[in-house]
């Protein structure tokens, strides 16, 4: 129960701190959007009948005639509210947008991290128990490799491979292909919603959409996580306890699994909600390779079309999700090691 | 004492082949990058439609585009820009970062809670999206992928800067520079800054190959270098337009250039920290 406490206490003051930055990334996203080039108004006003009047009309409704100041205050009453503005493109509120996209992002990059966390962590725990054997090395030089390349190459060289060559893999565009009945949605994550529905064969499709980008994502990152698992391992296999536990003959699976890999899996953690926000930027280039309907490519086409709100909520999106995946971290972190305290 | 490192080096050399290895495709790399353009017999912006979308073949060893451009001699025409990019990002925010970090490590105080903030406002943002936002406010150029690629790298050095002065600043030999009547500013550029450089500069090469990835991908999705101009990511981005209907060569050999880069950087900066370093080795 004191643990509980404890760790909800943990989680309580990361939150607080974790305040100032979050404020501090809206107000960065604020000004850099306003110095950003193009006139928004004149962008969604030319047509060949637009007048400047239309164009000082269109600049007095998104209310970029007031000062900078006024402008960041209304703005903040306004996420205060829930409100982020209306996506010029889609005509849609932002907020909304996001709502509608985010599962898809958010889908994709747990798909890649549970494939990466399941091929690292044997691999990492395998070399460590050969450590400086040929396989270990083997290792080694495979996760380098993955760092090495760009995800938009490996995303396309997959697209090559499973799809034109083998033809084993579905076009390689979207979520799901267009003549598969979408499930109702509950949860917005295809794989989820299709099990609710009981669709099997819906689920199927999705999944095999899904593969190759979660693939490609997946190998981008799986050297940090085999490299710490691997360093965390060594170091919790030469330690006492590790010997003691051998010493009284428990077996080896157990030893390696339940003393050295729980000791081992803290630095993993930490590793882990790294990896994960590095995840959510790489994103953009991989929602782009692979069509994906997520936030990311939704962010960068308001970019090039120089359209504030959805890039600036995009940004609070992704900064709120990176202090929610630390405090995540944190409360994982206690949970498997007690002994961790408040700094 | 040089002898003694000369002896070191050589041994972590024979240990460990792959940096040797990775020191020299570096350097042949460099090399490309210099005279590579008066090397290749084809131009790299001249369009030739008769022959376009060729597979590799003995007049064009990695086939040619949908212009019919050789793809080899744009690959070895972009060295030159891919790496000037990373170089000067990195040397930038190296330069930067090493003075703004080492300030800090040695004042501490309210200018160090201030600097330290503003680096988590920094690492709170997706670092490629903050790059993609910088290019579009500073306009779609070259140089300004430099800034951007600079800036996201910033918070790295700033802290590993700061971290190490940080640990010295009440070293005996900082003490003795201070009581022998040497300026603040004196001791961080002259005592402190010495010191922590080497160990900064392993981090250089591990953040070439990181830079270049990432003035690749943002060329990918269309920011910064502009069509005609050989760069190995716009490339890619040509390439997938064929990519479904098998012509593999217009990716792949693009991509084969940025990933042996990209190794060759990673390799050497890994062996670099264990010349310098070897308990950091994992």
């Amino acid at each position: 129960m004191s643990g509980l406490g404890h760790t909800a206490k943990r989680a309580g003051q990361r939150l607080v701190t974790s305040l100032p930055a979050l404020f501090g990334v809206l107000v960065f996203t604020f000004v850099l959007m306003r110095v950003l080039p193009g006139d928004p108004a004149v962008f969604f006003a030319s047509g060949p009948n637009s007048s400047q009047e239309d164009i000082e009309m269109i600049r007095r409704q998104m209310g970029l005639d007031k000062p900078l100041p006024t402008q960041l205050v209304l703005y903040l009453y306004d996420i205060g509210r829930g409100n982020l503005g209306r996506s010029l493109i889609t005509g849609q509120p932002v907020l909304s947008d996001l709502r509608e996209r985010l599962p898809a992002s958010l889908e994709l990059t747990f798909a890649a991290l549970i494939l990466a966390l399941g091929a690292a962590i044997p691999l990492g725990v395998f070399a460590a128990l050969r450590a400086n054997s040929l396989i270990d090395h083997a290792v080694r030089f495979f996760c380098s490799l993955g760092v090495c390349v760009p995800t938009f190459v490996s995303g396309l060289l997959l697209i090559y491979a499973f799809y034109y060559l083998w033809g084993i893999a579905p076009d390689p565009t979207g979520r799901i292909d267009i003549f598969t009945s979408q499930p109702t949605r509950v949860t917005g994550f295809l794989l989820i919603d299709y099990l609710i529905a009981g669709d099997l064969d819906g689920w199927a499709a999705a999944f095999r959409q899904i593969l190759l980008p979660a693939i490609t994502m997946a190998l981008f990152v799986m050297a940090p996580l085999a490299r710490m698992t691997r360093a965390a391992m060594l170091a919790s296999l030469g330690s006492d306890f590790v010997r003691t536990a051998r010493s009284i003959g428990l077996s080896d699976w157990r030893v390696i699994v339940v003393y050295a890999l729980r000791n081992a899996i803290l630095p993993v953690l930490t590793i882990t909600g790294i990896v994960f926000s590095t995840m959510l930027g790489a994103n953009v280039l991989v929602e782009k390779v692979f069509s994906w309907p997520g936030v990311a490519s939704y962010a960068l086409d308001a970019l090039l079309a120089s359209d504030y709100a959805p890039v600036q909520g995009f940004v609070l999106l992704m900064a709120s999700i990176f202090v929610l995946v630390n405090l995540v971290v944190d409360v994982l972190y206690g949970m498997a090691d007690p002994r961790v305290t408040v700094e | 004492m040089i002898a003694a490192q000369a002896r070191h080096v050589g041994w972590v050399l024979r240990s460990n082949p792959i940096t040797a290895v990775a020191a020299v495709a570096a350097t042949l790399l460099c090399f490309i990058a210099l005279i590579g353009p008066s090397i290749v017999s084809y131009d790299p912006i001249a369009s030739d439609v008769a022959s376009a979308l060729q597979p590799p073949s003995a007049a064009h060893w990695a086939g040619t585009d949908q212009l019919g451009r050789d793809v080899l001699a744009r690959i070895v025409y972009a060295a030159r820009l891919d790496l000037a990019i990373a170089a000067s990002a990195v040397f930038l925010s190296f330069i930067v970062g090493a003075l703004i970090g080492s300030v800090c490590g040695y004042a501490g105080g309210r200018i160090d809670r201030f600097v330290g903030r503003l680096v988590d406002v920094l690492m709170a943002f997706p670092l490629f999206v903050l790059a993609m936002a910088m290019v579009v406010a500073l306009g779609n150029r070259v140089e300004n992928i430099v800034i951007a690629t600079a800036i996201i790298n910033l918070p790295f050095y700033i802290r590993f800067a700061r971290a190490e002065v940080n640990v010295r600043r009440d070293a005996g030999w900082v003490e003795a520079a201070r009581a022998g009547g040497e300026g603040h500013l004196a001791i961080v550029l002259r005592f402190l800054l010495p010191n922590v450089l080497p160990a900064m500069a392993v981090q250089i090469s591990l953040n070439l190959g990181w830079a270049i990835l990432n003035a690749a991908g943002l060329s990918f999705i269309g920011l910064g270098v502009k069509a005609p101009t050989p760069e190995w990511g716009i490339m890619v981005a040509e390439g997938a337009r064929f990519i479904s209907t098998g012509k593999w060569w217009l990716v792949a050999f693009p991509g084969l250039a940025l990933m042996l880069t990209v190794l060759c950087f990673n390799l050497l900066g890994d062996g670099l920290r264990d010349i310098l370093d070897p308990r950091m080795r994992t």
